[in-house]
């Protein structure tokens, strides 16, 4: 059993080149029962699914060039299309296809030129098993095919990621059969007709991120628009944050007992925003802990976070004057492994027994742990994390939580900055109509759909509209 | 000086990483993959700080005597141990990771136990802080108490067995009333880091620079 | 001792009582071996179906992000997803973020490749780990060899024929992690949303409730939650192991957690009536 086919617009592959008799056998095949199937004309492609489909062949012949009908034949790949990929920058192409659920007719009547009979059905031997998978080839006018990817044959789509921005690119799907010789190389296969020429062509703005602009632009004016207020000298309120306010007292007893403080800036990195907020009320911490003389522990569990949490409190001591006292042994690297960093925490506080703990930032599993011991020790625990999952943990054990967005505010709260002030509004400003469209979109959505359940009101497909859109499509 | 570099390089990489997002055109995507991978390589070389401050560290406490010294002998026992078995098991194995590579030996029979010792803790810091701490001071402790008790029955055979009401009353606090909470908190920790992150990038929050 | 008395005693009851009593209700059903099978829940059904969809020679990309802590709930579902993927000649691409965790990984894909007789390079491959995950997920969306250009053991991904035409998460059928902490949020925020990549996850009991949101927005397509999720799995793929062999001992841990809630509580109550 050998392997050939013929190939479209004119191009000999290099198994056609055995005899033109066998090509002209190829073209016959059954094949092209399948593309006279109505699926052709449902692709809405006519240009590339026309009657000149038939002249794409399988192969699955002898050296005679007669159909060996032991074998089982191979479906052909239709209704390709290409199309440039959006929202990139240029070089892909996206290639989708077609396959029948029947292989090839091994008896479709074709006469010598390759055309078919117009009635020559597919016949059911094997569904798509007759195929093993995809090879996907592209040509630029006036060149050769090549191979450019394969595909699994559960795929109907292929992206192209080398092509050229700018050049016009046609493809052919390619059918391998599942039959393989004993070379192991697939004993036949089917070529698709050509898609249309496609383009690559890059993009100035991702459409489909339209949703993430409007929400961005949204939220950031919401925030800078109160900044610039808060620049113009208006007067904003900002509520208690109990847990804020007990960061005094927490030093001031600590200093009192003549124990030391213990802030652990949880297990993240700095790409971690709780992690940075962590970070801001360390130096505020930093300072207190200055002015009055109590030794400070940070262990930290990032490499990045131990540098710059150094230089915030070096700083911290520096700016009340007490430079001298800042010891650099005070911030220390443990480990990056979870727990692992969490045994050390847990070592510190038992021996160093501090009066005074806080856990703010990231936490997961550990969060109870660190309170717990903690708590064992009868140190006064402040925490905070925007982790929902830790937060009842942080409750039930800790004297005070910052919960979610209070962490982010701390900086600003405690600093009573304007501007740092005027953030926190427009972050307000933004939940509120956040809440309100909520609000509004479940209002209108339940009616809607109470109305006419199928969803054809007027209130449920604005529903729907609104719902896609956030979603992304 | 000192500072205004490094705010202008925050601004700018800022600026540039939410643009890349929205603009796919070269040179955008090309230059955002080059800054992640950057990113990549410096994060691991990060870990060389680390290194440095433990062992400078650990080798101060044991410079000068403090108490429990002999607790950072070992540490840096451990870590000049688990160096050379790693070293090891790459000259005579190709990885450190091959099974028979004296590394493994030293992950599998010492690390893995002690990480798992330490979470299996949590279990026990559970069990003593529901004792200690989960009373039903008022009528909001008392839902979350109440509630509590269905998720765990509802989460374990002996739930359904009891009563079919335990695993579908906690699917229903899972999906309904804890989602709700989970989703409010999150909407306002969102917008609490667009606006410390737009800050950081105007160069309005500082602290983290010192 | 007096009713007060006992109560007393019983409100300032040694801790490790209380580890002691909860060390013998775990260790027993442990050692006894009395596990059944636990019927599924919807959230594990759709991970299971996730996985079913997958077909001969689809990709499935399994994150390992967690570390020998979780290994107890998270390396049963590790087993039985690899086993459902290799069972359907899927191909299996494995990573991790937790560096210290991808060994744990690593010994379960080649047991479970080693049932299957499935051959590393072809079938499956274990990339290894790149620092700064946040940064190789977004890069991945673009170029993975970019960030993997070789595998675990230094072997070229493209001279590996599992790799053969995967280049980012456009070739990616699922993405299944495996999550202890933080990198779950990472995975749905850079791969879900920006790359529209389908994904489940197995995450530690104590982490489910964070992934709920997204699986109730579609984001991600199922989830498997602690050692409860991990045996409901064995039992949708009919393989029993270490998953349904913890239950009893963590239904104990529950039962006994709540008689401590409510002995606690008792407690409170009681003191509080004799002082007031």
């Amino acid at each position: 059993m050998k392997r050939f086919a013929a190939t479209p617009n004119g191009h000999d592959s290099a198994s056609t080149r055995r005899s033109s008799v066998l090509v002209a056998a190829i073209a016959v095949l059954g094949v092209l029962a399948l593309t006279s199937g109505n699926a052709l004309s449902d692709t809405g492609n006519p240009t590339a699914n026309g009657p000149d489909a038939l002249l794409l062949t399988p192969a699955l012949f002898d050296e005679a060039g007669t159909l060996d009908a032991q074998e089982p034949a191979v479906l052909c790949p239709f209704g390709v299309i290409a199309e440039d990929v959006p929202d990139d920058g240029g070089g892909a192409i996206a290639v989708t296809w077609e396959l029948g659920d029947a292989p090839v007719s091994d008896d479709a009547s074709v006469s010598a030129d390759g055309s078919v009979s117009a009635d020559g059905s597919a016949e059911g031997t094997g569904g798509s098993a007759a195929v093993s998978g995809f090879e996907i080839l592209r040509f630029a006018p006036g060149e050769e095919p090549i191979l450019v990817g394969e595909a699994p044959v559960t795929d109907r789509r292929f992206v192209d990621d080398t092509a050229e921005a700018g050049v016009s690119y046609q493809y052919i799907v390619r059918a391998l059969s599942s039959v393989t010789g004993p070379d192991g190389v697939p004993a036949g296969f089917a070529d698709s007709i050509a898609s249309s020429a496609a383009t690559a062509t890059a993009q100035w703005f991702a459409t489909s991120r339209l949703n993430a602009l409007v929400v961005m632009i949204f939220a950031c004016g919401a925030v800078m628009f109160y900044i610039g207020r808060a620049r113009t000298g208006s007067e904003l309120y900002i509520r208690r944050i109990p847990g804020l306010e007990a960061v005094d007292d927490a030093v001031g007893r600590a200093t009192e007992m003549g124990r030391p403080v213990l802030y652990v800036p949880g297990i993240e990195t700095v790409s971690e925003v709780g992690t940075l907020a962590a970070l801001t009320i360390l130096g505020h911490v930093a300072k207190k802990v200055a002015q009055h003389g109590t030794p400070l522990l940070v262990p930290t569990a990032d490499p990045i976070v131990m540098t710059t949490a150094q230089e915030i409190v070096k700083q911290a001591y520096a700016e009340v004057g007490q430079s001298d006292r800042y010891d650099p042994t005070s911030v220390t690297y443990i480990t990056y492994d979870q727990f692992g960093y969490t045994a050390g925490v847990d070592g510190i506080m038992v021996r160093e027994r501090p009066e005074a703990v806080f856990l703010l930032g990231y936490f997961a599993a550990e969060s109870l742990i660190l309170a717990e011991t903690g708590h064992e020790i009868g140190a006064i625990q402040i925490s905070g994390t925007k982790e929902t999952s830790q937060l009842p943990f942080f409750v039930a054990a800790c004297d005070y939580t910052l919960i979610g967005e209070e962490l982010f505010a701390a900086s600003s709260y405690l600093s009573h900055e304007p501007v740092m002030l005027g953030s926190l509004k427009g972050q307000d400003f933004a939940k509120f109509w956040i809440v309100v469209l909520i609000v509004a979109m479940v209002a209108i959505g339940t009616v809607g759909y109470a109305i006419t359940p199928d969803g054809s009101s007027v209130p449920a497909r604005v529903f729907d509209a609104v719902k896609t859109w956030f979603a992304g499509g | 000086m000192k500072r205004s570099i490094p705010l202008a390089i925050t601004f700018l990489t800022g600026v540039f990483l939410v643009v890349s997002f929205f603009v796919p055109h070269e040179p955008f995507g090309a230059l955002e993959q080059r800054l992640l991978i950057w990113f990549s390589i410096v994060s691991g070389f990060t870990m060389l700080l680390g290194v440095d401050n433990l062992l400078r560290s650990h080798g101060r406490k044991i410079g000068r005597r403090n108490p429990g010294w002999w607790h950072s002998v070992v540490l840096l026992i451990g870590f000049a141990a688990t160096v050379v078995l790693g070293v090891l098991g790459r000259i005579h194995h190709g990885s450190p990771f091959h099974m028979q590579s004296p590394f493994m030996f030293v992950y599998t029979y010492t690390i893995v136990p002690l990480q798992g010792t330490m979470f299996a803790l949590l279990a026990f810091f559970i069990a003593s802080a529901s004792y200690r701490a989960f009373r039903a001071r008022n009528t909001v402790a008392t839902l979350l108490l109440v509630s509590a008790v269905i998720v765990m029955l509802g989460r374990v055979p002996i739930g359904a067995a009891i009563s079919e009401f335990f695993p579908a009353a906690q699917e229903w606090i899972m999906d309904v009333p804890q989602l709700a909470a989970k989703r409010g908190i999150q909407i306002g920790a969102a917008l609490g880091a667009v606006s410390m992150s737009l800050r950081i990038i105007l160069g309005i929050e500082r602290s983290y620079l010192s | 001792m007096s009713k007060r008395g006992f109560w007393d005693v019983m409100n300032t009851l040694d801790r490790r009582i209380i580890f002691l009593i909860l060390l013998i209700c775990v260790t027993l059903p442990l050692l006894l071996n009395v596990g059944g099978e636990i019927p599924p829940t919807a959230p594990v059904e759709r991970a299971y179906d996730a996985v079913a969809t997958l077909e001969a020679g689809d990709v499935l990309l399994v994150s390992i992000d967690f570390d020998a802590t979780s290994a107890p709930e998270l390396m049963p579902m590790l087993r039985s997803v690899l086993r459902q993927a290799f069972a359907k000649d899927v191909r299996v691409i494995m990573l991790g973020h937790i560096a210290i965790g991808l060994p744990l990984g690593h010994m379960a894909l080649e047991e479970v490749a080693a049932e299957y007789g499935k051959n590393y390079g072809t079938d499956y491959v274990d990339l290894g780990y790149r620092p700064g995950y946040i940064a190789v997920m977004i890069g991945m969306g673009r170029e993975i060899r970019d960030f993997f250009d070789t595998d675990y053991q230094g072997l070229r991904v493209d001279d590996l024929a599992v790799m053969d035409g995967v280049h980012s998460y456009e070739d990616i059928d699922l993405l299944f992690g495996f999550e202890h902490g933080a990198v779950i949020d990472y995975w749905v925020r850079y791969a879900q949303a920006r790359f529209d990549q389908r994904m489940a996850f197995g995450t530690t009991a104590v982490m489910a409730p964070d992934a709920y949101p997204y699986l109730q927005s579609n984001q991600i397509e199922g989830l498997v939650g602690g050692l409860k999720g991990a045996a409901e799995y064995e039992t949708l793929i009919g393989h029993p192991g270490l998953g349904t062999r913890g239950m009893p001992a963590q239904q104990w841990a529950h039962l006994l957690v709540i008689g401590f809630i409510l002995l606690g509580n008792i407690g409170y109550f009681v003191s509080r009536r004799n002082r007031g």
